[in-house]
């Protein structure tokens, strides 16, 4: 009746992550209680829960990553103490958790932090800079949005129901196979990322189609801003890196559920092929997640420098050249298979051309910065530790890909400085650049600044203070994944790697007491003209909050830096444009179909990783019910009436007015 | 999401939007809701196919790993092959008469196209299946050899597609039955034939790839 | 000159990592060419690596919005001969490094033997949960977790494993690869001092990983030689197949042993049949030695 799943699946005797699922679930039931007494939940259930506003899920989505940042978070806490003091003892973690903790580690922090983070950038930002006013599918964007929260779901389920992969976060077999990981933990890490999966690749396919399909008139290609470039990178690597994903967990799937022979030691199948197919989605991957933040670091540096992007057009050259060369590289991450010296070099040749792109990049940001009035805001902090820290991780990512050098440091603490060295100034940093940044277009004021730079400088010290010796442990020999160890001469170093992590909690709690501090000012730290920071991209066009249809008339673009242009005009003209033709609008209504079908994948998911078919049976009918219902409704979009629009407009064009210091008549 | 677009496409004469006229077509503003859904679909397409892609390489890779077990050519039966071709590109057929009764705004014809799409799909099915169930009973069955695993999934991926399809057609043919050709459902049958001619595709290529090639070698 | 001094402080910096038995401080051929190209490359990029820094703090901070002095140049946002320069600089550095990867991958590929006039001792080696086995197939002797080699003598390993993937890797040796399951990959590395090294796993296998290390001893050749007769003769195991499964199903055993004798062609069965079968019974439910 309940296949695998008893009381014994329950991890009663571990009393860790009881008590940290304990105090999870006390947390959610005192927010749950508290938006229930105080009324909110209608609100939450109308205006979030289903909406289907690109602003709204956006949100959604960097709500979810920095609540995933925490746990993954306390994941890395854990491994650093554990390292710190398991020198010839075997610390407080035994094996099967410390295992579990640094699989899901990873897997938290590339698919439920990372990856909703950049998409709930590119949610927000993409259709706002484009000047339309919602992406391609907006009901789709919420299904993707609950589908990734399906994922992230499972793996916290995994904390009391059973236990996560033991494997490592790319679950290389014959390990992840049954033979050798019986237990559910590899099921669980499966089905979540094939359920957040089919939410991520959608979301990818939505967000091309936005970009390609649906820009604003005179919105031309090389008039995109630049964060447009990238997310369209990005999202043409989600179309084609995600599907092989998918292929390859669902060949291991198969392996473990039916005694298919894909990858098993057994009857021919090759563990070789899934090491080549996770990293042929997983290096495009790693771009995936790069390239929208080069886009934040782009749009920010140039704000904040008060200059357009240096090169725009070679910029654009670069990240196309990215996202093409990414897919040639794959072979890097096992140099040590033993392809042989022509295959190793050809591909370590490759990777290395990938650094000239990205060095341009690095360039034309900084003669972005060159001639500007560079205003140091905490995000142009973020961006500029950045550039300095992300060079220092580049560098050593070439010293990786040289074949002979990667023999020694393969696997090692070398490579895991390293790619924390891309990841957190890159991906992190950049997502709090953006968070900063794009925080007064969502709600309508500033974050408190003092605790967002306090933050920042707990963040690039901690991460130095963590890393670097993360770096010179690599070249002692130390490798990845080890709960214990007997050479004394690591343990100072990694003393002071655990130190720079709490520094980063540090950093982390800044960041907590700073939506805290900016929501209780949020008056006064209030921005009244929709462009707080001199801005010139579309989004800071409209006022902040914008209405649910973003613009009242979709802007008419006649050059690169479209904002920038229009500002301009209206400050040589001595006033604004004259006053468009409103016309009705039609947006598409809210709908509940994303957190239901979310509902019912979670059914599915959780049935078949404990092996209840029936359960499986009845998840796919709720969710194929739940789509009929969704395409048999009769009004899918609500009107919105012109003199609506032009009420709304008129006060926006009010706040311009005075943002560019117009006398009253230029109102038109 | 359509109500600024019309009023930004029709400003420029090219009713077509096939990027003649004054304005380069990536300046004209939002595309039509039908094109944005088609487009849409066919990116999701294509990533359906990167998805095969992987299966269509694990074959590759696998397709000498027989383990002592039975290779293709020991197992593969060209007639029956055949015969599901047939039905899938009959049905295909059906399918494209079915798109041409819905353009015309033909329920009835629309109806009976479509039935015949989905006798043929589930024919095609059933042949699979009848292949499925005798190569297991055989102890050809996938967990036999890597060869058979990678076959079985390759194959199955694409019944499991067909599988959908039918799902998806028969709500479809009961959708239009109770609201009539809605400019929504229109679209949506445009994607589902779409959908259903990309299974076509894969499938010539995994009987070119498997049961030819696998049959003669 | 400057650049053998730089070259000496970056190895004066490094010193703490080389002097605790790593990687940057060889004891073969293989280990030292490695940290050469390991060296150059680095020395290569930070060129390029730490101007840019400077060059990007020092932009940033002249030209911040409080400084009357700098040039503000609001609409400069292109250059073509700053392009060229901006995409020619990395490119040529990485024609530089990309030469040196590409020879380097040759003269240190791991399948490649050494150049020596001695002549190589093959040690074959087989990863189990979670130790390692070296078999000695022309001296007939085995041991577990301890591995014997005779210093200045090329060493022609063989690697494959009897259960999931590791990885081979004596860092202060030089090149590691993985051991896999139904695979023969080839290793080629040599001590060239005696003295004892620190062997391990360096790719994560499960439960025991962290204890799956083993003793490297690189002895004199007479010695090796002495060492070979001796457990030839002692009162050791003798490693036959029941024996074989008996040590890979036992679960961590992680005290060296020696056996007196090997059964002839173990290593390409454990090849040939991909590892350890697993039992009939255990199959489907899980990993045996537990």
């Amino acid at each position: 009746m309940l296949g695998k799943l008893g009381w014994d699946s329950i991890p009663l005797a571990n009393p860790l992550p009881i008590i940290a699922s304990g105090v999870v679930a006390l947390v959610i039931c005192g927010v749950l209680g508290w938006t229930w007494r105080r009324g909110y939940f209608p609100y939450l259930w109308r205006e979030w829960i289903t909406s289907v506003d690109h602003k709204r899920i956006g949100v959604m989505y960097c709500v979810l990553a920095a609540v995933m940042l925490l746990r993954g978070f306390s994941d890395a806490i854990l491994m650093r103490t554990q390292q710190a003091i398991a020198y010839n003892s075997p610390g407080y973690l035994p094996p099967e958790h410390y295992d579990q903790i640094f699989t899901a580690h990873g897997v938290i922090m590339i698919f439920f932090v990372a990856m909703p983070f950049m998409i709930g950038l590119m949610n927000f930002a993409l259709p706002l800079q484009l000047g339309v006013r919602d992406v391609a599918f907006p009901t789709l964007n919420s299904v993707s949005f609950w589908l990734t929260a399906v994922g992230a779901l499972l793996v916290n389920m995994s904390l009391v129901i059973g236990e996560f992969a033991k494997t490592g976060w790319v679950v290389y077999p014959p390990l992840s196979e049954l033979r050798f990981s019986p237990g559910v933990g590899v099921d669980y890490y499966l089905w979540a990322l094939q359920i957040s999966g089919v939410g991520t690749l959608l979301s990818g396919v939505n967000l091309v189609t936005t970009i390609l399909k649906m820009r604003a008139p005179g919105m031309g290609y090389t008039r995109m801003p630049m964060f447009c470039w990238t997310s369209l990178a990005t999202n043409l690597l989600i179309v084609a890196a995600f599907p092989i994903l998918t292929a390859t967990l669902a060949m291991l799937t198969l392996d473990r559920y039916l005694g298919f022979h894909f990858f098993t030691n057994e009857a021919g199948g090759n563990q070789m092929m899934f090491v080549n197919l996770i990293w042929a989605w997983g290096h495009p991957e790693v771009y995936i997640l790069v390239l929208p933040v080069f886009g934040v670091f782009s749009e920010v540096i140039s704000t904040f420098s008060g200059k357009p992007l240096f090169g725009y057009r070679s910029m654009i050259v670069a990240t196309m050249a990215i996202c093409l060369l990414s897919f040639m590289v794959w072979l890097h991450h096992f140099f040590t298979m033993g392809a042989g010296a022509d295959v190793n070099g050809f591909f370590g040749i490759t990777t290395m051309i990938i650094a000239v792109p990205t060095g341009v990049k690095v360039f034309n940001w900084i003669f972005t910065m060159y001639g500007g009035r560079i205003r140091y805001t905490s995000m142009m902090l973020w961006s500029l530790g950045f550039v300095v820290t992300f060079v220092i991780g580049g560098m050593t990512g070439v010293l990786l890909a040289v074949p002979p050098a990667d023999f020694v440091l393969h696997n090692s603490l070398f490579l895991v400085a390293h790619f924390h060295n891309i990841v957190i100034p890159a991906v992190l940093f950049g997502a709090f650049a953006g968070v900063t940044y794009w925080w007064p277009k969502a709600f309508g004021f500033t974050l408190d600044e003092t605790w967002g730079k306090r933050s920042f400088w707990f963040w690039i010290t901690g991460f130095y203070l963590a890393f670097m010796p993360l770096y010179v442990l690599g070249l002692m020999g130390m490798t990845r994944r080890l709960g214990h160890y007997d050479v004394p001469e690591w343990q100072p170093w990694l003393i002071a790697a655990a130190g720079g992590a709490a520094l980063i909690a540090c950093g982390i709690l800044c960041q907590i007491i700073m939506f805290t501090v900016s929501i209780r000012n949020r008056h006064a730290l209030a921005d009244t003209t929709g462009d707080p920071w001199d801005g010139r991209t579309l989004e800071w066009a409209t006022t902040s909050p914008p209405p649910v249809f973003n613009f009242a008339v979709l802007p008419d673009v006649r050059g690169e830096e479209a904002y920038w242009g229009l500002k301009s005009t209206a400050r040589e003209n001595r006033r604004l444009s004259d006053l468009p033709d409103y016309v009705d609008i039609e947006m598409p209504k809210n709908s509940p179909t994303g957190i239901v079908s979310a509902f019912f994948a979670t059914v599915m998911g959780f049935a078949l990783i404990w092996h209840i078919w029936w359960m499986v049976i009845l998840g796919f009918l709720g969710a194929w019910a739940t789509f009929v219902v969704f395409a048999w409704r009769d009004e899918a979009e609500y009107h919105i009436h012109a003199s609506e629009l032009e009420e709304g407009d008129r006060r926006r064009r009010e706040a311009k007015a005075k943002l560019l210091d117009l006398p009253p008549e230029a109102l038109a | 999401m359509s109500g600024g677009h019309k009023a930004g496409g029709s400003k420029h004469g090219d009713p077509n939007k096939l990027g003649h006229g004054e304005v380069p077509a990536d300046e004209q503003g939002p595309a039509p809701k039908r094109i944005v859904v088609a487009y849409g679909f066919w990116i999701f397409l294509l990533s359906d196919f990167i998805m095969f892609a992987g299966f269509f390489a694990a074959y590759a890779v696998l397709v000498g790993e027989t383990a002592g077990g039975p290779a293709g050519r020991d197992v593969f039966e060209l007639p029956l092959v055949a015969w599901e071709t047939a039905f899938l590109l009959l049905s295909s057929f059906a399918c494209g008469m079915a798109g041409i009764a819905a353009f015309a705004r033909n329920v009835r014809w629309f109806q009976v196209a479509m039935a015949a799409t989905a006798l043929l799909g589930a024919a095609f099915l059933s042949l699979e299946l009848y292949e499925f169930t005798h190569l297991i009973g055989e102890g050809a069955g996938p967990s036999r050899s890597a060869f058979l695993s990678a076959f079985f999934a390759l194959v199955g991926c694409h019944g499991l597609h067909v599988t959908l399809g039918l799902i998806w057609l028969t709500t479809m043919m009961a959708q239009v039955w109770a609201k009539g050709f809605r400019e929504d459902i229109l679209r949506r049958i445009a994607c589902f034939s779409l959908f259903w001619h990309a299974l076509d595709i894969i499938w010539v290529a995994l009987f070119t790839v498997v049961y030819l090639l696998g049959a003669g070698a | 000159m400057t650049r053998l001094r730089f070259r000496l402080i970056l190895l004066a910096a490094l010193a703490l990592a080389g002097c605790s038995a790593g990687v940057l401080d060889p004891a073969g051929p293989v280990a030292a060419g490695e940290r050469t190209i390991l060296l150059n490359a680095l020395v290569i990029m930070l060129g390029i690596v730490v101007p840019t820094i400077v060059v990007a703090l020092a932009t940033a901070w002249w030209f911040r919005a409080g400084n009357k002095r700098a040039t503000y140049l609001p609409e400069w946002s292109y250059s073509g001969r700053l392009e060229l320069l901006v995409w020619s600089i990395p490119a040529l550095v990485v024609i530089f490094i990309g030469g040196i990867t590409w020879i380097g991958s040759h003269q240190l590929a791991p399948e490649r033997p050494l150049d020596s006039r001695v002549k190589p001792v093959t040690v074959q080696v087989v990863a189990l949960d979670w130790k390692w086995l070296f078999i000695y197939p022309e001296q007939g002797v085995a041991t577990v977790n301890r591995l014997v080699i005779p210093a200045g003598t090329p060493i022609a390993f063989r690697i494959t494993s009897g259960t999931v993937m590791n990885s081979f890797f004596v860092p202060q040796l030089g090149s590691q690869i993985y051991a896999m399951a139904g695979m023969d990959s080839k290793l080629h590395l040599q001590a060239d001092r005696p003295g004892q090294f620190r062997g391990l796993s360096a790719h994560y296998s499960g439960e025991g990983f962290a204890d799956m290390g083993f003793a490297v001893d690189a002895v004199p050749p007479a010695q090796f030689a002495a060492w070979v007769g001796a457990t030839r003769g002692g009162g050791g195991l003798v490693l036959d197949g029941p024996g074989f499964m008996q040590l890979a199903r036992a679960k961590g055993n992680v005290t060296p042993i020696a056996y007196r004798a090997v059964l002839p062609g173990l290593y390409d069965r454990v090849v040939a049949q991909s590892g350890v079968p697993a039992h009939k019974e255990t199959q489907a439910a899980g990993r045996e030695n537990k």
